[in-house]
């Protein structure tokens, strides 16, 4: 198979998964069968992409031109591979894990859930391989909407109002900021494809140059920058499933994935650091980071500690891309793929613990470690990748950001990593403790959570770790991504 | 026989309308009406490839020179514009028949069909002509008959609305008519053409000024730009389902190109926008219509009257792209046109679905009708999107053509309230959704379900066009911008 017909694949499983699935509403284990041949066949097309970008080609596939300027093409380079890869890798465990949770909690309606799911895999696709900024924000809207009725799938008053701040939200900001943006860099650099070293360069003002990343960054309000993070929050109020596949990866990830591309791809990092008017951008992140962390330290709600603890993470990325720097970008790449799969084991767990022993609380959760063991070794190995002890994935990501501050000199920088790392363990390492140090009321009985939900949280700690000490894959790629920061050839 | 194609253009359903009259039974007086809704499209589309083809077409009514008698004058803009109206008549013909029998009393049936051709074929003429005054005849042509279907209405507040609508329409001929009058005084012709070629000499003259002011507020009254567009949306809210999709669709669409042609063609960009400040004029008029229509549309019980005033506002962007006076600012107004045509039939039809099986048209009256009409439903919220503007959309395409426009003359401002406003759309739009989806169908709803495949078809062709042109924007977008340019070219 050609590298294009891979791309065009990757869009088409996903979309025919959820045109397959309402054929087989009435027969659950069928509808579940396809989701997860769908998932598995996502991943392989996406693997076999993988060896060509590795080996430094870029596939592409040109569809079709809308109207001048607006071309729906895609280009995979390395960051959208990596991206790609974690996405689709990551849906084969989070199907698996939907089909125990939705089965054990009798949920309603399972089927749009199931299709709305799908969808929301193609749109990140879409956002994955764009090869231009307006395919990017197509694919970025189908994840919007499709995503939205899973945020009310409860269909309560209080997922009802999630929703709509959600729509309000994120689709506000990418039509009232982000598309102006598009508008803007069209007139001005006449094309929105995305190129080695950016296409802004010594096209716009300085001045423009720093206003239009703001454009960029807040349109893109999946990245939950602060002031417009509160749609993450509210947004827990979907079924677990949900939160941890779209709202710690696929969702936010297309967020700040967005902004990081935009910052190497159509900015230019050294334009931006010549420019020195996107330097307000380090200190937007910086505060975020620690805001949120401190907030995360007030919640009680696990899952909405672990949304602002997300927030907070997010914007890691951000500040990654802030830098301007090669390493910084290694960096924001490698925190993309290690917050990824240790928030998902994070969420996972917390899912597991709902269902296994009712506990949504934290300050319910003394001795669960007996009850639910594997379920806590793995929330275990997720926290401590949070606060970036290795060996954990979330290490590494953090190190590289870090090293980049300091060389670099941004003192900023290095104070809100340091801060936030203790804020992190402060808020994680209590949770641990409660779980294995105190013990609850009453006989403490083994009552995990059904085994299509342990086995993927499992996985995905380990993978958590293993990520550390092979972290060759996603290196990599970042590597590459860092050196396409050069005006490449044309073309 | 195709050198003939412009007259047939509106001939055929002139005389539809005389045969559904004569045959006075409601059966075949929908089949006549659905043999002439499916030639017009059929003649538009040979009349635009012509044009593709060949240029401009001159037709000269019953062979008299255009200096002394009626010239028949089609290029690409108003090719497209008939392409637009007869195409959505034809998909609105067998989605009237179930529709018309429901609402309108049977021994009014066949005059119903009656007027909604003579509408047609009035509307058709407005575009056709290059004559002003053969213009206005059709105007009114198009406008009587539009009262007449309004008033046949179930609600009695569509006689008032009807009432309403023919004192307005009225006002709005007449000024017309006295804006044509001075233009002919000063010319000494009535064809556009030979009005473009001779206003030159007179433009700053003060009857001239008169003219372009009585003409440009007449049309304004037609075309519902605000604040003249008091009429609208009762006329909208209680006409009958098949007359609200087809006055919605085409009626204020033909009166935008005519406004256009005797903007653009006949007195010239040059002298109506850089001589006289008609953009700033039409700027803050159309923005107030953006802006004030769909705060009032978010307020609104009744569903029907909620997308009338989304349709003042969406007409608010169309007069905003030609007042900009560019090429991409009036591709971006016709395009949008266009798109606004296929987005609000659809709506209007898949409403008239809803009524057609619930009876009833509030928001209570409806609540959770999407669990009981998902597809019809569906086919709405598709619309919905394409008329917030979502991308892979129609209305993305239109909104992106204004954006660049307002940008690319450095209006930041004007882009950012275009983007702005679209909000209030996703305001008024999500009351609608979380309406029609979230809450529990009671009462009437709780009985309803899906259409006939011959109503719930031409909803779904609909509501795919607003997806599939915007994707394919070679026959909007790019006849849009041939368009603009042909108009910004001047009529010769």
């Amino acid at each position: 198979m050609t590298p294009a017909t891979l791309i065009l694949l990757a869009l088409v499983i996903p979309t025919v998964v959820a045109v397959l699935l309402p054929l087989f509403a009435g027969r659950p284990n069928v509808r579940e069968a396809v989701t997860l041949i769908g998932a598995v066949a996502l991943f392989a097309v996406v693997l076999m992409l993988l060896p060509v970008v590795l080996a430094g080609g870029r596939p592409e596939l040109d569809v079709w031109t809308v109207v001048p300027g607006l071309k729906i093409a895609f280009s995979v380079e390395p960051l959208g591979m990596l991206f790609a890869l974690i996405a689709s890798g990551l849906w084969i465990a989070n199907s698996v894990y939907s089909i125990g949770y939705m089965r054990a909690e009798k949920a309603h309606r399972q089927t749009l859930f199931y299709v709305c799911f799908a969808i929301a895999l193609a749109g990140t696709m879409g956002v994955a391989l764009a090869g231009n900024l307006f395919t990017l924000f197509l694919f970025y809207e189908v994840l919007t909407i499709s995503t939205y009725p899973l945020v009310t799938h409860r269909g309560t008053e209080e997922a009802r109002n999630a929703g709509r701040l959600y729509l309000l939200m994120l689709l506000g900001a990418s039509t009232i900021l982000l598309l102006p943006a598009l508008g803007w860099t069209w007139v001005a650099a006449e094309t929105l494809d995305f190129r080695p070293g950016g296409i802004l360069g010594g096209v716009v003002s300085n001045t423009a140059l720093g206003l239009m990343l703001g454009l960029y960054v807040f349109g893109t309000a999946k990245a939950a920058v602060m002031p417009l993070h509160f749609w993450l929050p509210a947004a827990m109020v979907a079924p677990t499933p949900v939160s941890a596949l779209l709202h710690a990866v696929a969702v936010v990830k297309a967020g700040v994935f967005t902004i990081l591309k935009v910052t190497v791809y159509t900015f230019g990092i050294e334009t931006l650091a010549e420019a020195g008017t996107g330097d307000w951008l380090v200190y937007v992140a910086g505060i975020t980071i620690v805001v949120a962390s401190a907030i995360a330290l007030r919640q009680d709600n696990l899952k909405r500690r672990l949304a602002y603890s997300t927030v907070s993470q997010l914007s890691y990325v951000v500040l990654g891309a802030a830098l301007f720097t090669p390493l910084a970008i290694v960096g924001a790449a490698m925190h993309i793929a290690a917050h990824a799969v240790s928030k998902i084991t994070l969420f996972f767990s917390a899912g597991s613990l709902h269902t296994g022993t009712h506990v949504d609380n934290i300050s319910e959760m003394d001795g669960i470690g007996g009850k639910q063991p594997w379920t806590m070794a793995a929330f275990t190995v997720g926290a401590l990748s949070m606060i970036g002890v290795p060996p954990t994935a979330g290490f590494l990501g953090k190190w590289f950001i870090l090293m980049a501050a300091v060389a670099i000199g941004q003192w900023f920088a290095v104070g809100v990593i340091v801060i936030s790392t203790m804020l992190n363990a402060s808020y994680f390492l209590p949770i641990v403790y409660r779980a294995y140090r105190r013990t609850g009321e009453g006989r403490v009985t083994l009552s995990e959570a059904p085994w299509p939900m342990v086995l993927p949280l499992v996985v995905t700690a380990a993978i958590t770790v293993l990520l550390f000490a092979w972290p060759d894959v996603p290196y990599r790629l970042a590597e590459m991504l860092s050196q396409s920061v050069a005006v490449g050839p044309p073309g | 026989m195709s050198e003939h194609l412009p007259a047939l253009q509106v001939v055929v359903p002139l005389l539809g309308a005389v045969l559904a009259a004569l045959v006075r039974r409601p059966g075949p007086a929908w089949l006549i009406t659905v043999v002439v809704s499916f030639a017009t499209p059929v003649i538009a589309a040979m009349l635009l490839v012509q044009v593709l083809d060949g240029g401009v077409i001159s037709y000269h009514l019953g062979g008299w020179d255009p200096s002394v008698g009626i010239e028949y004058r089609v290029d690409v803009v108003n090719a497209l514009v008939l392409l637009l109206v007869s195409s959505v008549a034809a998909v609105i013909a067998p989605f009237a028949r179930l529709s018309v029998l429901s609402e309108v009393p049977d021994d009014r049936v066949a005059w119903f069909y009656s007027m909604y051709l003579i509408s047609l074929a009035g509307l058709l003429g407005i575009a056709i002509t290059g004559d002003a005054f053969n213009a206005f005849v059709f105007l009114e042509v198009s406008s009587l008959s539009s009262y007449a279907l309004i008033a046949m209405g179930r609600d009695r507040r569509a006689l008032v609305a009807a009432y309403q609508y023919l004192i307005m329409g009225t006002i709005g001929a007449s000024f017309y008519v006295i804006g044509v009058g001075l233009i002919y005084t000063m010319t000494g012709t009535l064809n556009l053409g030979l009005i473009a070629e001779r206003i030159g000499d007179v433009e700053s003259t003060r009857p001239v000024l008169v003219a372009l002011a009585f003409i440009v507020v007449g049309i304004s009254l037609k075309l519902a730009l605000f604040p003249l567009h008091v009429w609208l949306p009762n006329a909208y809210a209680y006409a009958p389902s098949v007359a609200t999709v087809f006055l919605a669709a085409t009626a204020t669409k033909v009166a935008i190109y005519l406004f256009a042609r005797f903007v653009f063609s006949v007195f010239g960009a040059g002298f109506v926008f850089a001589d006289l400040p008609v953009t700033e004029i039409l700027v803050v008029l159309s923005v107030a219509a953006i802006f004030g229509a769909s705060t009032v549309a978010i307020f609104q019980s009744d569903v029907k009257r909620m997308f009338a005033y989304s349709s003042v506002g969406q007409v608010g962007y169309i007069t905003l792209g030609l007042s900009l006076a560019t090429v991409t600012g009036l591709t971006g107004g016709l395009v949008h046109l266009v798109n606004h045509a296929m987005i609000k039939a659809a709506i209007f039809m898949g409403l008239g679905a809803v009524f057609y099986r619930v009876g009833k048209i509030e928001f209570d009256d409806i609540a959770g009708v999407g669990r009981r009409m998902p597809i019809t439903m569906s086919a709405v919220v598709i619309a919905c999107l394409s008329l917030v503007g979502v991308p892979g959309t129609a209305g993305f395409v239109s909104k992106w053509y204004l954006i660049v426009a307002a940008i690319e003359v450095g209006w930041w401002w004007l882009g950012l309230l275009i983007v702005l406003s679209s909000m209030l759309t996703v305001i008024y739009v999500g009351r609608f959704f979380e309406c029609v989806w979230f809450r529990e169908p009671a009462g009437e709803v709780a009985r309803a379900g899906e259409p006939p495949l011959e109503m719930l078809v031409p909803i779904c062709i609909l509501a795919a066009a607003t997806v599939y042109f915007g994707i394919d924007t070679e026959l909007t977008a790019g006849m849009a911008e041939r368009a603009a340019v042909a108009l910004l070219q001047g009529v010769r």
